[in-house]
């Protein structure tokens, strides 16, 4: 046994941190923010050269060929960042979509110009609030033609196109539909995350094609777990620069003649949290590595792993604000940023309800 | 990473497999009713004569101090196998293999580790943990009782609590006051008591879940001779500190608890159904059951840690910390699916009453080992280098305090 990342994972996670650190520090958040920018594209591109993008996509189709847990690592610093970028919509779900669903030319198509980042994918599963995943869609794909609304769709604004969630005839179904069509039109939505654009898109018999192997919900099943495992470690990131926030600002602030950290009312709270994320850390490891080593346990895992990242950034982002006052309300003291990104991890791939099942259903 | 054995650890593992395939069977403890007290521990006793036999006792420990020399990985892997069988490993045994062999190997004489090492990885000498006092827990450096040197003996007045299997240990680890006129940390010193020695005294505790796992030691004039004292005279905190460091990182090989409550769950009729069926049940379960594979997962980043001759440290602590809390939480809602079962037990119901016991059980470890308070504690001040406690007492005279 050896359950620790290896020295080029290090490596890697400290290349990624510094880029981030230094490319996306709050007051380039506050200014895209100010700019109505949906994405920052110059750090994508920066992103692209360093070969994050394709870390996992094979190398065949112009990535690294990469395992989970390597971009476990960029996600964690990407959650760690807030950074806003379109990877998880582009490179954990649209890519990862193609790889695990489409033929050798669907994949030859869309996957190397994904990996190069100059063309940016996004996943389109819901259909408004009643189901966080449609899994019976009223879109439907009839004769190459796509018909329906999906919403919300992150990164629907930027995104050159979309793997659908359909109903090709025989169930559930996965559709790849290239955006830039007079069939397709996109309404922007008032996004609770402001560094990540929701839109709604809607298709009136734009030209789609089913992803060869994605018919029926177990495709569909690998690869919410897969995207569960990413999103844990965004939110550990999340969770970790919440955290250290928290800590530096207690330590620096003085109260009733003392130093704010020097409190047990302060200091437990936090140490709370440092627990929340070192368990949740601890699954997102084991359950990256069973995307490859231990697939039949990759179900449990995810869910085990997506809950206690849940758990965690929802604490750190709440209480993030809280030990900082009155002044964590502010727009320039940054805590927002992830309070708004919690919610949006959150949502956007189930809450408790959805994982506890799942996990449950790996036991029961 | 991988979270599988290296050709080595499974080798080790394999090789384990079959000694106990081939050992423990005889050692199994029967099901059903607890065992008189004397009887569990002579069959402790026993379980351990074979590991010494076998070549399995004391795995880490070096084998200048008759151990194996083993790495922890390979202590965790037989911990692992060994779980699969209910042997008899009580307290009884671990404190003298976790507690008291660390510390006599570490601040002992030559002379002490010949004389304690070998039999107690044998089974032959038990041990008891003569630490706490009634004012004495989280704040253990407060403790009064006291030691006065008498030619080349020392006189011991006062009273321990919360000692393990003292009725029946031969040995005591105990740390006590030698000069009350330094600071609370630095007067004391550190001894092995023979517990038959006359003026030892134990009496059981009676325990809120009405059994009495636990003691209080009363000490009167109790003579040790100071060949008995491990460590120089004021170096006892620095011998408490090996023994609860060498607690807290635990051989740890805890049953995994959540999936058996999920399985009754699914088994316990909740009108048409099942009590699985409510949602809140499920949530709940979950992430019980995904807080307890962290935890395990922690461990082993932790042993991957220590394996490499890397501290863990405050970061072992966490592991306790979460276990203790969410293993408490978990029972009751393992109560509240039993609904009125729990209540009232009927005769036959062995499962809920274990279930019962264990939530009662369950506030000792949020306490004993570390309270979550204190855990808290050091997690903030050492792993987030977050400012210590105020301290009043601090480099006052103790009996200045």
């Amino acid at each position: 046994m050896n359950f620790d990342l290896s020295d080029e994972q290090k490596m890697l996670a400290e290349q990624a941190r510094g880029l981030l650190g230094e490319r996306s520090p709050a007051e380039r958040l506050r200014a895209l923010i100010a700019d109505g920018a949906e994405w920052d594209e110059p750090l994508w591109r920066e992103l692209a050269e360093m070969g994050f993008l394709g870390a996992a996509i094979a190398e065949d189709h112009g990535g690294l060929g990469m395992t989970a847990l390597d971009l476990g690592v960029i996600s964690q610093e990407l959650g760690r960042a807030n950074a806003s970028l379109p990877f998880f919509s582009s490179i954990v779900l649209a890519a990862n979509a193609l790889a695990l669903a489409g033929s050798d030319a669907q994949k030859a198509a869309w996957l190397p110009a994904v990996a190069s980042g100059e063309r940016i994918g996004t996943f389109a599963y819901a259909e408004g609030p009643a189901d966080w995943l449609a899994l019976t869609p009223a879109t439907r794909l009839v004769n190459g033609r796509i018909t329906g609304t999906k919403r919300p769709v992150a990164d629907g604004g930027i995104a050159d196109f979309a793997v659908v969630l359909v109903d090709a005839g025989q169930g559930p179904a996965l559709a790849v539909v290239d955006l830039d069509q007079p069939e397709v039109t996109r309404e922007k939505l008032d996004s609770f995350d402001q560094l990540r654009a929701q839109y709604a898109i809607s298709f009136a018999g734009a030209k789609a094609e089913l992803l060869d192997a994605s018919t029926g919900a177990q495709i569909i099943s690998s690869l919410l777990d897969a995207a569960a495992v990413q999103a844990s470690f965004e939110a550990v990131g999340g969770a970790q620069a919440c955290l250290e926030m928290a800590r530096l600002y207690a330590l620096d602030r003085q109260i009733f003649g003392r130093s704010l950290a020097s409190y047990q009312a302060i200091k437990h709270r936090l140490a709370d949290i440092a627990v929340a994320i070192e368990l949740a850390l601890s699954n997102a490891y084991f359950a990256a590595w069973a995307v490859s080593e231990a697939p039949a346990e990759l179900a449990g895992a995810a869910a085990a792993a997506r809950l206690t990242a849940i758990a965690a950034f929802e604490s750190a982002a709440r209480e993030n604000i809280q030990v900082h006052g009155g002044i964590g309300y502010t727009f320039e003291a940054n805590c927002h940023f992830y309070y708004r990104r919690e919610r949006t991890l959150l949502l956007s791939l189930g809450g408790r309800e959805v994982w506890a099942d799942r996990l449950i259903a790996t036991v029961a | 990473m991988d979270f599988n054995d290296t050709p080595e650890e499974a080798a080790f593992r394999a090789q384990a497999r079959v000694w106990l395939a081939a050992n423990a069977p005889a050692h199994v403890l029967p099901e059903g009713d607890r065992l008189e007290d004397t009887d569990e521990m002579a069959r402790g006793r026993a379980w351990q004569r074979a590991l010494y036999d076998g070549g399995y006792a004391g795995i880490t420990l070096s084998r200048a101090l008759g151990g194996r020399g083993g790495t922890i990985i390979e202590q965790v892997v037989f911990a692992e196998e060994e779980s699969r069988y209910a042997l008899p490993k009580g307290p009884y045994i671990s404190i003298g293999l976790g507690m008291a062999l660390t510390v006599i190997g570490k601040h002992g004489t030559s002379e002490q580790i010949a004389r304690f090492c070998e039999a107690t990885l044998k089974g032959e000498i038990t041990w008891c943990q003569l630490f706490s006092e009634p004012s004495a827990g989280s704040d253990l450096a407060n403790l009064r009782t006291k030691a006065v040197p008498d030619g080349d003996h020392w006189v011991v007045n006062g009273q321990k609590v919360w000692s393990s299997w003292a009725h029946l240990a031969e040995w005591g680890i105990l740390v006590v006051r030698t000069d009350p006129t330094v600071p609370k940390h630095k007067g004391l010193s550190f001894f092995v008591v023979d517990m038959k020695a006359p003026g030892v005294e134990v009496r059981p505790i009676r325990q809120i879940s009405g059994a009495s796992d636990f003691n209080e030691t009363f000490l009167t004039d109790v003579r040790i001779p100071d060949t008995n004292r491990i460590g120089a005279v004021g170096d006892g905190w620095a011998c408490c500190m090996t023994v609860l460091m060498s607690e807290r990182i635990g051989s740890g090989s805890e049953r995994e608890s959540v999936a058996a409550m999920i399985t009754y769950a699914g088994n316990t009729p909740r009108g048409p159904g099942t009590a699985l069926d409510s949602s809140a049940v499920r949530v709940a379960m979950a992430q019980a059951l995904a807080e307890e594979r962290g935890e395990k997962y922690l461990q082993a980043r932790l042993r991957t840690m220590i394996s490499r001759g890397e501290n863990p440290g405050a970061l072992a602590s966490m592991i306790k910390l979460a276990y203790a809390s969410r293993n408490q939480k978990s029972l009751g809602l393992g109560m509240e699916l039993r609904g009125l079962d729990a209540l009232a037990t009927g005769p036959a119901d062995e499962a809920t009453a274990k279930l019962q016991y264990e939530y009662i059980w369950s506030t000792v470890m949020r306490i004993a080992g570390g309270a979550d308070e204190v855990l808290r504690n050091q997690i903030a001040e050492r792993v987030l280098g977050m400012p210590g406690e105020i301290r009043t007492d601090k480099n006052v005279p103790f009996d200045q305090l």
